[in-house]
């Protein structure tokens, strides 16, 4: 179906729905290269108000990938709850914000409506947004997960400690993980990206990483962050596994080149959930995600890469993840072009994916040829601190010396837990009390020469 | 107030295990000066290393010792701020350098050549057995730094093979995949394209170098081999030029690059 919007007596026509949400998106680079960006600053507030007008019922009845050739279109119109959309049914996309904003609507009333909504409503909406109403509707929402401690609480902020090293050695990893359990990271996961993906390398490390846990009886779980097929064999060999990592993508064709489908999470998520491991909650999946990467693949179907990032929503939530996590910087200028562009997508993946209902944390980040610095991402620590986030980050000096890309350091979470007054998982807060590491204010302790986790990397 | 360094952390020895910056101390919640200033100063490095820009004077000359014309050309991409956000036109050639190549392939007698370098199926024809295209990538610094000394051995090895070398090429807004249609604008069998790669907070000059067996427009990553982090401080210059060597052989031997190509050099062997 074709949509129009006439501004001062010019009609800009958009083909379709698709053509009609990539005009409507705020500038971004992605969008430029792939084609699909609006020309002039003035034909995008025209797409946006089209589609202010557009009834969300629309989304019901036309599909910016065709329902025939797409596993996620699919997923996407089978699964809508109409009971939980009836509430909104009657309501255009521009009536959404308005209600989304308003005072009636609180956190109960985001949570019933999750089901009801479809990834291309929420993207939808959140073209029409500015970076306020994000951080407005994202703080609203409420997402929980267990495993072996609690995320997402309000007033509450969780880290992924992320302990790289470029070849993968033990002393090295563990040297990073005692630096962040020293400054209360980990709460979220220990999770480390392997530099190579051989099942051997992945059992050595999720072998060593529970050694630890288990030594110290961190309540946390731990992961390596290998393809979703290694990580299976990993299981199969015995290997002591808490949660099934794969990065997913926004089109059946994106999730091809990464070598997934949901059949094939379906397995990974039935075989990690098999092992019981969690103890105060069975959320076992880490998801990753990003802007751009169906463009990148050469499969966005000439849909924008935000509308791409919020249908990857879709695949994440039939798994009940424990963590999701929008890799927003790393993959460079070219689809997100500098701190602004960064910035823009980490509170709308955020707020797209809290609302529907997703435990949305942010690998805050960029790379050495984005324009963006160290101060960009201060900016967007903040915002997503005032916006409820429910994890990032935490790398030793902010530096990853293994993937090459800067993101968020354990001194940047000190930072926001000081600034909004958050503290971490309830169960991790207890342990870092016990461990004497951080005092009943939330302040960091001075660590004493004898402290017993200076033995961990010992292992 | 104290200027002074704070208290080290009492596990900074665990520092020896990882280049990770780990036991940085703390302000508060917050880094230390030092700690801040040694983190900007190579950002800043990192930065100005996606800036910098071929020195080609320099180039020309460091080149001179292997006695081979040199093609100057430019992509598509007419500076770096587009560079950085249209990488399709990084991988081809501007009109300029189209014309430029056709002219020396016109003056070399090149454009109808026929019978050298017959493949088994009689198909394709290749007028040198090997490319080698200079780009400078996301950081021309690491060109500037190391493509000299690389190529010179590079091509001092090749000629002892027997081999012949394709006119060189330097090329300015250029991204990987721009060899391709350079080295089979040459009917090149092999390319190498040494490029800068993209910065490293501590790494602002590493060099990559891509290998493609009989080149041609549109090929993508799965058909090439490649070689990171080409820098003294990373793969040594020497240990890169056997490397290259070896793969290159491979190559010829097999008759194809890329995923296909059981890399089995053992880069032990070369750095003690």
């Amino acid at each position: 179906m074709a949509y129009r919007c006439t501004v001062r007596n010019f009609t800009y026509h958009f083909d379709d729905l698709k053509m009609l949400l990539a005009k409507a998106t705020p500038l971004r680079s992605g969008d430029q290269l792939a084609g699909v960006a609006a020309q002039t600053a003035e034909e995008r507030v025209a797409a946006q108000m089209a589609l202010a007008d557009l009834p969300l019922t629309m989304f019901l009845n036309e599909a910016v990938i065709p329902y025939e050739t797409d596993e996620i279109t699919r997923l996407i119109l089978d699964t809508h709850d109409a009971d939980a959309f009836a509430p909104i049914k009657s309501l255009t996309v521009g009536e959404l914000r308005n209600y989304l904003l308003s005072d009636e609507v609180d956190t109960q009333t985001l949570t019933n409506l999750q089901p009801g909504l479809t990834p291309e409503m929420v993207a939808a909406v959140s073209k029409l947004m500015r970076n306020q109403d994000l951080i407005t509707v994202s703080a609203k929402c409420e997402v929980i997960t267990r495993f072996r401690d609690t995320i997402g609480l309000k007033g509450r902020f969780s880290t992924r400690l992320q302990p790289n090293h470029p070849t993968d050695d033990f002393r090295g990893v563990a040297a990073s993980i005692v630096d962040g359990l020293f400054y209360g990271s980990g709460d979220a996961v220990i999770g480390i990206n392997p530099a190579t993906d051989h099942v051997r390398t992945v059992v050595r490390l999720v072998d060593m990483m529970d050694q630890i846990r288990q030594r110290f009886e961190i309540p946390t779980q731990t992961c390596v962050l290998s393809h979703i097929t290694t990580t299976l064999q990993a299981i199969e060999q015995g290997a002591p596994v808490d949660l099934m990592f794969q990065s997913i993508g926004g089109t059946e064709a994106v999730n091809s080149s990464f070598g997934i489908n949901t059949a094939l999470l379906r397995e990974g998520f039935d075989a990690t959930r098999a092992l019981k491991r969690g103890t105060v909650g069975q959320n076992v999946m880490y998801f990753e995600t990003g802007q751009g990467s169906a463009l990148s693949a050469n499969a966005h179907h000439g849909v924008d890469q935000q509308t791409c990032e919020v249908r990857a929503y879709a695949v994440a939530r039939l798994f009940e993840p424990l963590l999701v996590n929008t890799v927003v910087g790393f993959i460079g200028p070219e689809y997100l072009y500098n701190g602004k562009q960064i910035i823009r997508a980490g509170l709308e993946d955020h707020c797209c994916g809290k609302l529907l209902g997703l435990p949305m944390g942010v690998d805050i980040c960029y790379t050495n040829h984005a324009e963006a610095d160290q101060d960009d991402m201060d900016t967007l620590l903040t915002l997503l601190g005032t916006a409820g986030v429910n994890f990032i980050m935490g790398i030793p000096g902010a530096d990853d010396v293994m993937l090459h890309y800067q993101s968020t350091s354990f001194h940047d979470a000190l930072y926001l837990r000081d600034l909004c007054r958050l503290r971490p998982a309830p169960e991790f807060e207890a342990w870092l009390l016990r461990m004497e590491l951080m005092n009943a204010d939330g302040k960091l302790m001075p660590v004493k020469n004898t402290h017993r986790l200076l033995q961990a990397a010992g292992l | 107030m104290s200027h002074l360094p704070d208290q080290p952390d009492p596990w900074a020895f665990l520092q020896s295990h990882t280049s990770a910056r780990i036991a940085r101390g703390r302000t508060g919640h917050s880094l230390p000066t030092r700690a801040l200033l040694d983190f900007q100063l190579d950002h800043a490095r990192a930065r100005d290393a996606v800036y910098s820009e071929l020195e080609r004077d320099t180039l020309l000359t460091q080149l001179q010792v292997i006695q081979q014309p040199v093609l100057q050309l430019h992509s598509r991409a007419a500076d770096r701020q587009q560079y950085l956000q249209r990488p399709d036109l990084g991988r081809k050639l501007d009109e300029v350098s189209l014309s430029h190549l056709d002219l020396h392939l016109h003056l070399s007698g090149l454009e109808d050549l026929t019978g050298v370098g017959v493949d088994l199926g009689g198909k394709s024809v290749h007028g040198f057995d090997l490319s080698i295209v200079i780009v400078d990538g996301l950081s021309a610094t690491a060109i500037n730094r190391h493509a000299g000394t690389v190529v010179s051995r590079l091509a001092e090895e090749i000629r002892a093979f027997g081999w012949s070398l394709a006119p060189l090429c330097l090329v300015e807004q250029g991204r990987v995949a721009i060899g391709d249609e350079i080295a089979h604008a040459l009917k090149a069998e092999t390319v190498v394209v040494l490029i800068g790669e993209r910065p490293g907070l501590t790494s602002p000059d590493s060099m990559g170098a891509y290998l493609t067996f009989r080149p041609q427009p549109g090929l993508t990553d799965e058909s090439r081999n490649c070689i990171s982090n080409i820098r003294p401080e990373g793969f040594p210059y020497e240990a890169a030029v056997q490397k290259l060597l070896y793969l290159l052989t491979e190559m010829k031997t097999r008759r194809l690059s890329g995923v296909l190509l059981k890399d089995e050099f053992d880069d032990n062997l070369l750095t003690p």
